[in-house]
């Protein structure tokens, strides 16, 4: 009976009902904070990438994790290709990317920028520049690239720097005649950007996308009529 | 001649402190002669002459969005670490970060328009900050203060000359001067409350000479970006400074006329130990 009093008048305490209003209101403003902070964060670019990475990056989301934005890599390259994102790009503040249009990756053989990586967010492992994955080419101009004229500029297959097997002329038969179609084989296609860079239009006929937004993704999306 | 060498003697903890910054930066930015670099990357990851080094503010940020660790960026991560440990960790934010230069000179121009409005934050508020960005890397996968920290910002700007992150820049620069009392170092930035936290037995550190010279001005106070680690010296309840966020600045040195107050590396456990002052009885 003693008992149940003296907790009673523990619980009217005063100075007691304080304190836990005091942290329940500082939990409150931290689950709240916190909320918004995640979404602020999400709201950033997705996880897919939509810049090129240098070779040898881990995928976008681990990527991002790893990447300590150090610039390390931005030093390391001998062409000065590589840049850091600033708040007005298309990628997380301070990660590295390149522009293939305006300068593609040379693929030097030692690859300079993943050995001065320090984290490992441009993998030690990539031993082989022609095993990189930095994107894919894509032929997405149609109806501008010349060879779909009847025309053989092919300098997309010309310069690229594992010629013959990255990109090839298909020979393909249509109502103008017999076309020489640059094609892409994305399993030798490193991304470098090379024939993106040497496309003789104005806006390049052939690009280069990171590879899930090149080739697509699979089950990322319903499909089906309905 | 004399009154000019007088008055770099005076100051000389703040200019040995801005020669510091300066060099550093330098570093950052020049090659040597025969075409190497002195340091590349930036404050949060940086080759001294081939010596890596990482902060480990950013290094556990990057742990706890769930990134593998790298061998070097570990090594690097342990030897700053180590350092500021050792030393005491806030000796980063007024010798090293690049972001005091601009708050100092916030200070300082505060001082000069004698602007006395202050709008009162928390000292734990960078404590918050710190917690906060820590546990949105954990959720969100990516380093959350990365998104914001303007020292390295700071660097990419200089380097790469893109200048968006100015916006940051000088919202802390105006911050500053007409809002908060350094504002910015002494109340908001998580990286201060880290290495703060990190360096909490840091070695080196600022004592009140025995010689019972002080004559209780506490000019020292006036001028301490962090008044609060000084107190008790100056009350005479401690002989030295044990609190983490000293910055080891030296600004109490360059103010005290008197020579009480020296910096010194006291290696022994005597003194003090675990951060609790050990009162003189004299």
């Amino acid at each position: 009976m003693a008992d149940k009093i003296s907790v009673a008048a523990e619980i009217e305490e005063p100075e007691r009902r304080k304190v836990f209003r005091k942290v329940f209101r500082k939990l409150g403003a931290a689950t709240v904070i916190t909320v918004f902070g995640k979404a602020i964060l999400d709201s950033r670019p997705a996880p897919a990438a939509s810049v090129l990475r240098p070779p040898g990056a881990l995928p976008e989301a681990e990527f991002n994790a790893a990447c300590i934005r150090c610039g390390l890599c931005v030093e390391a390259c001998p062409y000065d290709i590589l840049h850091l994102a600033s708040w007005s790009d298309p990628a997380p503040t301070g990660t590295p990317y390149f522009v293939a249009r305006t300068d593609p990756c040379r693929m030097c053989t030692d690859i300079p920028c993943a050995r001065a990586c320090p984290t490992g967010a441009l993998s030690p492992l990539l031993t082989d520049i022609k095993k990189a994955d930095m994107g894919v080419a894509v032929l997405v101009g149609h109806e501008t690239c010349l060879n779909y004229k009847g025309l053989t500029c092919s300098i997309c297959v010309r310069v690229c720097p594992i010629i013959g097997e990255a990109i090839s002329l298909k020979p393909v038969k249509n109502e103008v005649g017999l076309l020489q179609i640059p094609t892409v084989d994305s399993s030798k296609c490193t991304g470098c950007g090379t024939c993106e860079k040497h496309c003789v239009l104005s806006e390049a006929a052939i690009r280069v996308l990171p590879r899930e937004l090149g080739l697509g993704v699979e089950g990322a999306q319903s499909v089906g009529r309905w | 001649m004399r009154r000019t060498l007088a008055f770099f003697y005076r100051n000389r903890w703040l200019f040995s402190r801005r020669v510091m910054q300066l060099l550093i930066i330098a570093a950052f930015a020049m090659e040597l002669p025969e075409g190497g670099y002195f340091a590349q990357g930036n404050l949060s990851s940086s080759t001294w002459f081939g010596i890596g080094l990482t902060d480990p503010y950013i290094w556990l940020q990057s742990l706890l969005a769930g990134a593998p660790l790298g061998k070097s960026a570990l090594i690097g991560m342990l030897i700053v670490a180590g350092l500021y440990a050792l030393f005491g960790g806030r000796i980063y934010c007024s010798w090293v970060c690049p972001i005091n230069l601009l708050t100092d000179l916030s200070y300082w121009i505060r001082q000069k328009l004698h602007i006395k409005s202050n709008f009162t934050l928390s000292k734990n508020l960078r404590v918050a900050i710190l917690l906060l960005s820590l546990l949105l890397s954990l959720l969100s996968g990516k380093l959350a203060w990365e998104m914001v920290n303007p020292i390295t910002q700071f660097q990419r700007e200089l380097m790469w000359g893109s200048m968006t992150g100015a916006m940051v820049l000088a919202s802390i620069f105006l911050f500053d001067i007409f809002v908060t009392r350094r504002g910015w170092c002494s109340h908001l930035c998580p990286v201060g409350a880290f290495y703060s936290e990190l360096g909490r037995y840091g070695r080196l550190r600022v004592k009140a000479t025995q010689s019972g010279a002080c004559n209780g001005c506490a000019e020292c106070i006036k001028v301490c970006p962090e008044p609060h680690v000084l107190a008790p010296v100056v009350a005479r309840k401690a002989d030295l400074v044990t609190h983490g966020d000293c910055t080891r600045c030296g600004a109490c040195l360059d103010q005290c006329s008197t020579g009480a107050l020296a910096m010194s590396l006291n290696l022994k456990r005597a003194g003090s130990f675990k951060g609790i002052p050990v009162v003189s009885q004299d």
